[in-house]
């Protein structure tokens, strides 16, 4: 745990705060992730 | 094409069978150490590192290297994708041998193996993560037993009892999915036990998700790597759909694994940020941490993505390859390497020769049924007899 904490409060505060932005670019990533996978195969039909 | 006449032809004195005679000889001579002198005369276990290189490799990574069973069954009986049947009997047999070795090497490694039974007869224990580890694994190695017996039952002209078991296919791939799940998680469950004694960086309350996932991608990498070896030795027993459709599993299985790998490094990313851990990655840990997450899971995960997307076949191969490499070196990462981590030098686990030796021997074991099985029962090609009820 960092230094910067206090309480249990504010380091789930910010554990879950930087989770849900991780969860968020996943999900932005995965989009690409998927076009890209895919892509050749459309380009093929 | 019923036991090909080459099957037996093979000369007895090969490079192989002068190795793997070796190697019995040398497995054997420790067994008789082990088994007459206990666990102190062979292995460097102590009463800090009760769990040394049997359980870390034959048990961890036996039953996750095993998990191509359970994968492939999924695939082709639960979500119908047929295309994929010439590889499940490799599969279902590489999985059935995988966690027949498991429970050998469980034998050398438990202190009082003849007790083994003990906690499903005498005292059972289900309130314990390792209860429910031991009875999955009897019982999902019973459930492989039954899915291999029809390939043995061929071979043996048994037409009734065979009959009876290809009945029960999909009940019996259901109930292994189910217990494949529960115990795969549940050895990374048995970690959550010892956090001060896991580096923070391996250890996570979501150690159970992170063992399942991976298992997958095992599985998956495992089938890949086992039909490349076997298209080099015994591509004489593979029959036209086989061999027809192995490029096709190469494929299927190399975009599958490219899914679950890039799904297993977000959760592991997850699972760091959760414990608010970044600061450990600048540390010597850290940086291994780093190998193993950007060598052997992000690194195998663009390949497979590479692979699948150009249709390079190779490429999928040899990324199976060091796929399971990644997980091998998992396993051992959270039960030997980063496992009580922060002990002085002289009190940290080093596996003795013999306990190496001995997991060299159960591998050639493995590798030796394997080899007496595929070149006498249909593995890799439908028995002429029975191709009406595959």
């Amino acid at each position: 745990m960092s230094e910067g904490f206090h309480s249990l409060q504010e380091f789930l505060h910010h554990t879950k705060g930087v989770l849900y932005l991780l969860s968020v670019a996943y999900l932005i990533g995965f989009v690409f992730f998927w076009r890209y996978l895919h892509d050749r195969e459309r380009e093929d039909d | 094409m019923s036991e090909p006449a080459s099957a037996f032809e093979r000369p007895l004195l090969s490079p192989f069978n002068v190795v793997a005679g070796i190697i019995v000889l040398v497995g054997l001579w420790i067994t008789y150490l082990r088994f007459t002198g206990g666990l102190g005369a062979v292995t460097n276990l102590d009463q800090n590192n009760a769990w040394g290189f049997w359980i870390g490799f034959d048990l961890l990574c036996g039953v996750a290297l095993a998990a191509g069973g359970y994968t492939t069954a999924a695939a082709v009986e639960i979500f119908g994708m047929k295309k994929f049947h010439a590889a499940l009997r490799p599969a279902l047999l590489t999985g059935f041998l995988g966690y027949s070795l498991v429970v050998i090497a469980l034998t050398y490694d438990v202190g009082r193996p003849w007790r083994l039974p003990y906690p499903f007869v005498l005292s059972p224990g289900p309130t314990s993560v390792l209860f429910e580890v031991g009875a999955c694994v009897l019982l999902y190695l019973i459930v492989l037993f039954l899915e291999f017996s029809p390939m043995a039952l061929e071979w043996l002209g048994e037409r009734r009892l065979r009959r009876i078991l290809v009945r029960l296919t999909l009940l019996l791939t259901i109930f292994g999915i189910t217990l494949s799940t529960l115990h795969q998680s549940s050895l990374g469950a048995l970690f959550l036990i010892a956090p001060s004694k896991l580096h923070p960086l391996w250890y996570s309350s979501y150690l159970p998700v992170f063992f399942f996932v991976s298992s997958v991608a095992a599985g998956l990498s495992m089938v890949i790597f086992e039909g490349t070896l076997a298209r080099r030795s015994f591509s004489d027993k593979m029959d036209d759909e086989h061999k027809g459709t192995a490029d096709a599993v190469v494929l299927g299985f190399g975009k599958a694994a490219a899914f679950v790998l890039a799904a297993y490094f977000a959760i592991k990313v997850f699972g760091v940020a959760l414990d608010d851990n970044w600061g450990l990655l600048g540390t010597g840990y850290g940086l291994w941490f780093l190998v193993e997450m950007i060598g052997f899971v992000l690194l195998p995960c663009f390949l497979y993505l590479v692979g699948t997307r150009d249709r390079n076949v190779k490429l999928i191969r040899w990324t199976a390859f060091l796929t399971v490499l990644g997980i091998v070196l998992n396993r051992l990462n959270i039960c030997l390497i980063c496992f009580n981590w922060q002990l002085p030098a002289q009190d940290r686990y080093v596996p003795h020769w013999m306990e190496i030796g001995l997991s060299v021997f159960v591998v050639t074991l493995g590798v030796v049924a394997y080899r007496f099985i595929v070149t006498r029962m249909p593995v890799f090609y439908e028995h002429p007899d029975f191709s009406e009820g595959h």
